[in-house]
């Protein structure tokens, strides 16, 4: 029978406890009761301050973390654990339940630390911790954008987390201020010169710093707060965020006669247990060796350990790396090993760049011939090599490696990394864990890494490392198309857009490897020269380039026949066209089927049928629904604001417009979208590659979303812009994508293997880093111009007619293999037995 | 239409072939295929390459089992010509029938002749 793991906090390590049981317990040895405070499942909490950007909890949520269908695991939402009875082992929560266990986590997390100033319980006076909490703050800041003028807002800690809240601050339209004791922000992870830069950098940004002092008091003053900071200085302000740090949350353990440490923390042993061996403590909650680890990497290797341990394992916590790189409105900060360098007898190394607005600082050991930290302040993209080279013998002169030059640690290279270095430290992946995903797991590119290892699966900061890896391993990181082109379908698309190249035979005589081209190539050619506006797709000399399903532009089945979609805008269709389908289908003996896509598909067409079935199509008033390209299928809509009483925009009407605007945009791989009338989501959107939300104050853009085999959620582009400004950014994004992926490379993938992920992405879509925007918008517009229906083309010339015939030498002549049988109601294929193949 | 009504006309049987008018060259355009159909319902695949070879391969997809081949996009591979099966993308070697990429299995091949500006399919 299986045992009970209770699970006591539900916060990003007791998720990670809880998947890695059941990831590892395949037995089914453990039943896990999971106790969460909060009334929504596990988030990302290190990643909290980009609610801001859209206000959307859904957006943080872990993946997995509703546990719908793991009948292993219960999650129980909304109550906290108030007592342990050790002697009984059980749990009793605050709404009176009583769960028995065999082994007990804790992993309560801890409390924001609010430092004893006077007024610090006024109204408007937050802390900084949950996504209540910043709901809490954005209700104070609303209050103060009702009011006149620009509002203001208070940050006492000007560490990691103040920093972020003032972001958030930012980002809600007030001016911050920050308060640190230290006479430099960030005192824990940087040194003074790297502090200095970074408050010119943080005060460029609209914040201002007050370091080196404290805050005395807090007032209430005509409906705003008046916070007198110790060193005179006066300050007006609507609100007040305390991030001076944080405390175990030990109170239970405590009450349960566990152990603590001398300032907070639950004793546990290198096992992560307590004094009490069915109780352990991880994460933030945990005191091991007198330490209490704020990170979340630390917290995730805890909960390893103690899964391990569940099932019978002897891990042992492998003690932390408390290196940080963060991006704090924009500016890259980054801090790893010795960062003080305060061990005996060690060097700095210092470049300090005012002009660049760069601050880079490595610590080495007495003879300089050990790296035993460093700070990066300003441009940490050396960051990912540095860090694994903590404790190890230099590669160089630690003055080049400062280099400005050379990219990614000056003159390191991934050669030069021990198997042992840590290359993903979210996740805890070593070079020599990537080595072998290569080498024993076939892992050939970064997506591959990314589910097999998870390196790169959480901050995404070392993607650039994994892929400077693959090609150290040997993996050939060949972008060839096939064996005509050494180029990748990027770069041919470049090459016919420069040179104007308009048919295949031109671009594989003058860019190609000799030979004629193949099934890969040839479509990869039709694309690029259809989304580069080239006429018809089956105009002469393009027809041969198609696959089967461009060719006859509807989607070919399991026995050779083909099934039609016609385009339903948003899945909006009058009764009238609802029934010219269902009398084309009834005509023509078709199968019928609801799609994903809200619009119907006809199965069972024969290919001389098929012009026969548009022209009456055509002839009501539909065109190509594009099913069977590379290129925009549908927009899913809700039925948004019209009906639903909950829709806070129109959603149809947006989606018809976006589906109107991209239909028959050819692209690398097919391109999805759903529009939904409220954060409700059911449009589904965020499993789109574009998908739209609206909100009371415009709309949301998430791109990046796939459903299939590799499930991923769109992530947030922009947030609450008009209409106007949510079609400039999908007509950059849809190009940029076009101009850039891969052949077959959905917008998930391309935005996983893309380096500076999301971030690059924003700054060339919408911030137009690249100075391209105004030419991808050019394109939009042109491709929106040119659009005509592919089916009342073909219909229209009798040439391409002439391609709809069963057989040449008996047009019209029904293909004898094809036969039907009824199922439900309706025509079937009849499965093809596979003939005898003939041996050789 | 019945197969005995079809524009297929048996020619002189001197080799004991029998060949079959099939069409036009210029019904078929370089470097694609079209679907045949013989007066005993056999299915052929027609191909044409770059430089005017016509070759002929039975039109059924061993893998599939549907009558495709004639879909899919001809070229080659490694200097071999090729078609491409529409359903699954294996290939086909124009001239031999045989699949690249399984070595145990090849579709029939059919004598084809162009005289005359049209292509004929020969069967034995």
């Amino acid at each position: 029978m299986a045992r009970t793991l209770v699970v006591v906090g539900n916060g990003m390590v007791g998720h990670r406890l809880v998947q890695a049981v059941r990831d590892r317990d395949t037995d089914g040895g453990w039943q896990v009761v999971v106790f969460a405070e909060e009334p929504r499942p596990a988030y990302d909490r290190v990643a909290l301050t980009s609610y801001v950007d859209g206000w959307d909890p859904l957006g943080l949520q872990l993946d997995g973390a509703e546990f719908t269908d793991d009948p292993g695991v219960e999650l129980v939402l909304g109550d906290a654990v108030a007592s342990i009875d050790r002697a009984a082992r059980t749990v009793t929560t605050a709404a009176g339940r009583t769960q028995p266990y065999d082994a007990l986590a804790l992993a309560t997390g801890s409390a924001p630390f609010v430092p004893p100033v006077p007024g610090r319980d006024l109204p408007g006076c937050h802390v900084y911790r949950t996504i209540d909490d910043l709901d809490a703050i954005r209700a104070s800041a609303e209050r103060a954008r009702a009011g006149t003028g620009r509002g203001a807002a208070l940050v006492i800690g000007g560490g990691l987390l103040g920093l972020e809240a003032a972001k958030a601050l930012r980002d809600m339209g007030l001016s911050p201020h920050v308060v640190e004791l230290a006479p430099r922000l960030m005192p824990l992870q940087v040194d003074e010169g790297g502090g200095a830069l970074l408050k010119r950098l943080i005060e460029d940004l609209d914040v201002t710093v007050h370091p080196g002092t404290s805050t005395g008091a807090i007032e209430p003053d005509r409906g705003r707060l008046l916070a007198t900071l110790g060193n005179g200085t006066e300050l007006d302000v609507d609100l007040v965020v305390f991030s001076a740090g944080i405390r175990p949350r030990d109170q239970l353990a405590r009450d349960a006669g566990l152990p603590v440490g001398e300032r907070g923390g639950i004793l546990v042993d290198e096992a992560c247990r307590t004094a009490d061996p069915h109780v352990y403590a991880i994460g933030e909650c945990a005191n091991l060796d007198g330490r209490v680890y704020g990170l979340v990497a630390p917290g995730y290797s805890m909960a390893e350990v103690v899964a391990d341990r569940l099932l019978g394992g002897t891990a042992t916590f492998p003690g932390a790396d408390m290196s940080t790189k963060l991006k704090l409105m924009g500016v890259d900060v980054a801090s790893f090993g010795d960062a003080h360098a305060a061990t005996e007898g060690a060097l700095e190394v210092v470049v300090n760049d005012a002009v660049k607005g760069t601050y880079k600082k490595l610590v080495v050991s007495d003879d300089a011939k050990t790296l035993l930290g460093g700070v990066l302040v300003g441009d940490a993209a050396d960051y990912a090599l540095l860090r694994p080279l903590v404790g190890r013998p230099l590669p160089g002169d630690p003055g080049a490696l400062l280099a400005p030059a050379g990219g990614g640690g000056g003159g390191v290279g991934v050669d030069a990394l021990p198997d042992e270095a840590q290359v993903c430290s979210c996740n805890a992946v070593t070079k020599g864990a990537i080595r072998a995903a290569v080498h024993e797991q076939g892992c050939d590119d970064v997506p591959k890494l990314k589910s097999c290892t998870r390196a790169g699966a959480s901050c995404g900061s070392c993607v650039p490392m994994l892929k400077q890896l693959l090609s150290s391993f040997g993996v050939e990181q060949s972008k060839a198309v096939c064996e005509h082109f050494t180029q990748s379908r990027a770069e041919l698309y470049e090459i016919v857009r420069v040179t104007g190249i308009t048919t295949f035979s031109d671009l594989i005589e003058r860019h190609g490897t000799g030979g004629r081209g193949c099934d890969v190539c040839k479509p990869v050619a039709a694309s690029i020269l259809a989304s580069l506006g080239n006429g018809h797709i089956l105009t002469d000399g393009q027809a041969g380039l198609q696959d089967t399903n461009d060719r006859f532009l509807a989607n070919i089945q399991r026995n050779g026949t083909y099934s039609v979609v016609p385009r339903i805008p948003g899945g909006e269709i009058t009764p009238e066209k609802l029934l010219v389908l269902a009398q084309v289908a009834l005509d023509f003996g078709l199968y019928t089927k609801i799609t994903g896509g809200q619009r119907i598909d006809l199965f069972g067409a024969t290919v001389d049928q098929l012009p026969v079935i548009w022209k009456r199509l055509v002839d009501a008033g539909f065109e190509s629904g594009h099913a069977y390209g590379k290129s925009l299928r549908t927009v899913k809509s809700c039925v948004g604001e019209t009906w639903c009483r909950y829709g806070v925009q129109d959603s149809v009407g947006l989606a018809v417009e976006l589906e109107l605007r991209y239909r028959g945009l050819r692209s690398p791989h097919k391109l999805k979208s759903g529009v939904s009338g409220c954060a409700r989501e059911c449009a589904e959107a965020r499993g789109k590659d574009f998908g739209v939300i609206a909100t009371d104050n415009g709309w949301n853009l998430y791109v990046g979303g796939n459903g299939g085999t590799m499930p991923r959620h769109a992530d947030l582009l922009v947030s609450e812009v008009d209409k106007e400004t949510l079609l400039r950014v999908i007509d950059r994004f849809l190009m940029f994508y076009i101009r850039t992926a891969d052949r077959l490379q959905r917008t998930s993938a391309w935005l996983d293997a893309m380096e500076g992920g999301l971030d690059h992405l924003r700054d060339v879509v919408v911030h137009d880093s690249l100075g391209i925007a105004a030419e991808l918008e050019a394109q939009m517009a042109e491709h929106v111009r040119g659009y005509a229906d592919e089916w009342a083309g073909v219909l229209a010339d009798p040439e391409k007619l002439a391609r709809f015939t069963s057989f040449v030498n008996a047009p019209g002549a029904p293909d004898p293999t094809i036969a039907f049988r009824e199922e439900r109601g309706q025509r079937v294929p009849v499965l093809l037995g596979t003939p005898e193949v003939i041996s050789r | 239409m019945t197969v005995q009504q079809m524009t297929v006309q048996p020619m002189n049987a001197v080799d004991s072939t029998m060949w079959f008018e099939v069409c036009a060259l210029g019904a078929l355009g370089r470097e694609e295929g079209v679907a045949a159909l013989l007066p005993d319902g056999t299915q052929v695949a027609v191909f044409r390459t770059h430089d005017d070879r016509v070759f002929a391969l039975a039109n059924l997809d061993p893998f599939s089992g549907a009558a495709v081949l004639a879909r899919g996009i001809v070229g080659d591979l490694g200097g071999t010509p090729v078609v491409a099966s529409p359903m699954h993308k294996q290939h086909f070697d124009l001239r031999t029938g045989a699949c690249v990429e399984d070595g145990t299995v090849a579709v029939p091949t059919y004598p084809v002749r162009v005289s005359g500006g049209t292509i004929s399919l020969g069967r034995t």
